[in-house]
């Protein structure tokens, strides 16, 4: 089974909600503080580094507009 | 070099272009230069040139803006309906300082007008009909070997100060035919370099070529810096030709084929014994205005002579700044005046204002 | 265990926040383009021609040899382009208002001349930058600005489609319509622009990529709900799929 985790560039989000749409495992919400843009951001649930359920599958890069999402997979 | 061919004006702009290194040419028919489109469209199919005819005047200045972006020595050409649908590609090729010939064979206007010979789109080319604070440089020979000579100065100067320069003729010098003499080819690696020009970021970084600037200090200070060239050039190139000025009372001001006719004009009243002479700008943009200020501290009588309604008359008053009288004798339309005719109104004004 | 980055910002893609509103496709083709670039190896190769519109500022994104176009002659200025440079990957990034109004017969006959250059037409039913007035493509019933009560034929003219017109010439080598709302149509694009880009370096022919994009601050409506918006009511209109396909023998006509 792959595990895998993602690191969001919360400066570069637009709140769009199309990753939180995508994810397979419901690993993305919206925060509940605004980043410096005015948005309320994206935030991996898992915290950041910490593989938990996610299996890498790339959906949330390949739909985030801003390319604010990296994608690692092991 | 050194053989005299008899050409007509439109064929040896081509041959010139093709000589000064021009290997692209985008066009669209219009009456009276039809015959340039299809001289390029053979010349270069021979020596393996682009040539293509598009869809529209406007198609084929949006094609010169390509080819000149890529860095090519590349010409256009039309008659004045198709010069006004140039107007936005020639504003956007001075905004991005991009390189270019442009020939414009007047025509009879405003609107379709007709296809004999005018002089009617002075301010199309010298006013910059399309938008934004710019300049062309503006050719006006008055002969088939000057139509040779300046259209290789104008790839020249094109290249040089990284700016569109037109061609003004008219429908009769595109089809006279004269003597023509013709330097010879100008090896393509003898051309300048361009190290601004779209070729593929490889080996450096990548550039972008646009006109868009967004914030306006930034808009302000471009626009400073092409005025700033416009002031070198109009130290460095105005060009004019003057005839029997030396002893005149009165100048005639005419450029091109009005030009032509008033020089033997102003031979036949001379015969006379009418001190008269002939100013003929070649540059009309930039326009020799110095020169003519510096004239009007002996002569005091200027006939401003166009084939349109009155247009380089207002360069002539700007120039003059008030000292000495302008008077204007203008033919619009199409209509061709004879040297004998025009002798007429020489002498006519000459007798009114008494010159003698 | 051993962690790899299997998803990131391609080479090609300037490190620059985009301007576009919150969940535009206009980003997203643009990484789909730069990845392309960077897997084909030709970013030292390519020169590209924006638009004007919403996409004008491509070149702050795009990392390529960029030259602007006067809105809607994207098409004629590529002419001259691939003309001078016929070994290097030409295209152009064109808005619907851009290519199927203000530029339909540059487009037209620049696919008609069977130009080798590849056009990223992003249709996405309205005028973005403006402000949200009507395209050519916006669909029957779309309310714009300048579509009160939603477009009707009577009044404002059918949607055009230009990818089937263009489609119709022999010089065009390779037509197809994707969408970028969502994970497989994004897929699915990245894969027509390789094969716009490659059928363009083989030299066959005018090659074409319509892609259905969301514009959700004129469409009113969260992203999400934007992409549901064009895949059931803009494919009505703009059907997905290969229209035109030279090596597969795929041709409206």
């Amino acid at each position: 089974m792959k595990r895998g985790y993602i690191v969001i560039d919360q400066s570069l989000c637009k709140g769009c909600g199309l990753c939180v749409e995508v994810c397979p495992h419901q690993l993305i919400d919206f925060s509940d503080k605004l980043n410096i843009r005015g948005y309320f951001p994206a935030e991996f649930k898992g915290g950041e580094g910490n593989p938990e359920g996610c299996t890498g599958c790339t959906l949330c890069g390949i739909v985030c507009p801003e390319v604010a999402i990296e994608v690692y997979r092991g | 070099m050194g053989k005299k061919v008899l050409m007509s004006g439109n064929h040896a702009l081509g041959e010139a272009a093709v000589r000064a290194g021009c290997r692209c040419y985008f066009g669209y028919p219009i009456t009276p230069q039809n015959e340039l489109t299809e001289y390029m469209a053979k010349r270069l199919n021979e020596i393996g040139g682009i040539f293509l005819q598009a869809e529209s005047e406007l198609a084929a200045i949006n094609m010169v803006i390509g080819a000149s972006m890529a860095g090519a020595r590349v010409m256009t050409s039309s008659s004045s309906p198709g010069i006004s649908l140039k107007q936005e590609g020639i504003s956007y090729l001075c905004g991005m300082e991009l390189p270019a010939v442009i020939v414009n064979m007047t025509r009879g206007g405003p609107g379709l007008g007709n296809i004999a010979p005018a002089q009617s789109d002075y301010f199309q080319a010298t006013r910059g009909g399309g938008h934004g604070d710019y300049r062309t440089i503006v050719l006006a020979p008055s002969s088939v070997q000057e139509i040779v000579n300046l259209t290789i100065l104008a790839f020249d100067l094109a290249d040089r100060y990284r700016i569109p320069t037109l061609i003004l003729g008219d429908g009769m010098l595109g089809q006279m035919m004269e003597p023509v003499e013709f330097p010879d080819f100008t090896p393509l690696s003898d051309l300048p370099p361009k190290d601004w020009a779209l070729r593929g970021a490889e080996g450096r970084p990548s550039r972008v070529i646009k006109s868009l600037l967004l914030d306006p200090p930034t808009e302000e200070e471009h626009n400073w810096k092409l005025a700033r060239k416009h002031d070198i050039i109009a130290s460095h190139e105005v060009r004019y030709e003057t005839f029997w000025l030396e002893d005149a009372k009165m100048a005639v001001v005419s450029f091109g084929t009005a030009a032509r006719i008033a020089k033997g004009a102003v031979k036949r009243v001379r015969e006379q014994g009418l001190k008269v002479g002939l100013f003929r700008p070649i540059t009309l943009w930039p326009f020799p205005a110095k020169e003519l200020r510096e004239l009007s501290k002996r002569i005091g009588y200027f006939l401003v002579f166009e084939l349109n309604a009155g247009q380089m008359v207002e360069d002539v008053k700007l120039a003059l700044e008030g000292r000495g009288e302008v008077s204007f004798y203008g033919r619009p339309g199409g209509v061709v005046v004879t040297p004998m005719e025009m002798s007429r109104v020489i002498a006519s004004r000459y007798y009114q204002k008494r010159l003698s | 265990m051993d962690f790899k980055r299997v998803f990131g910002r391609p080479r090609s893609l300037k490190r620059a926040a985009f301007h576009y509103c919150p969940g535009c496709g206009h980003s997203i083709i643009h990484r789909l383009i730069a990845e392309v670039i960077d897997e084909m190896g030709m970013q030292g190769r390519t020169i590209g021609v924006p638009p004007a519109g919403c996409a004008v500022l491509a070149y702050n994104y795009l990392d390529v040899d960029m030259g602007e176009a006067p809105h809607g002659r994207g098409a004629a200025v590529a002419t001259g382009l691939k003309r001078i440079l016929p070994d290097r990957l030409i295209f152009t990034y064109q808005g619907d208002g851009d290519i199927a109004a203000i530029g339909t017969a540059e487009t037209v006959h620049a696919a008609n001349r069977g130009e080798k250059i590849t056009t990223i037409f992003v249709n996405n039913g309205v005028y973005g930058m403006t402000g949200g007035q009507m395209a050519p493509t916006t669909i029957l019933g779309q309310e714009t600005t300048t579509t009160p009560g939603g477009r009707s034929d009577s009044r404002d003219g059918f949607p055009l489609k230009l990818s089937e017109m263009v489609a119709l010439s022999p010089g065009v080598a390779y037509v197809v319509r994707t969408a970028v709302t969502g994970p497989k149509r994004i897929m699915e694009t990245k894969r027509a622009i390789r094969r716009a880009f490659e059928i363009q370096m083989e030299g066959l022919g005018f090659t074409l990529v319509e892609v259905l994009s969301p514009c959700p601050t004129n469409l009113k409506l969260r992203p999400p709900e934007a992409w549901r918006w064009v895949e059931e009511k803009v494919t009505q209109f703009f059907p997905l799929g290969v229209i035109k396909d030279v090596k597969r023998g795929i041709s409206p006509c």
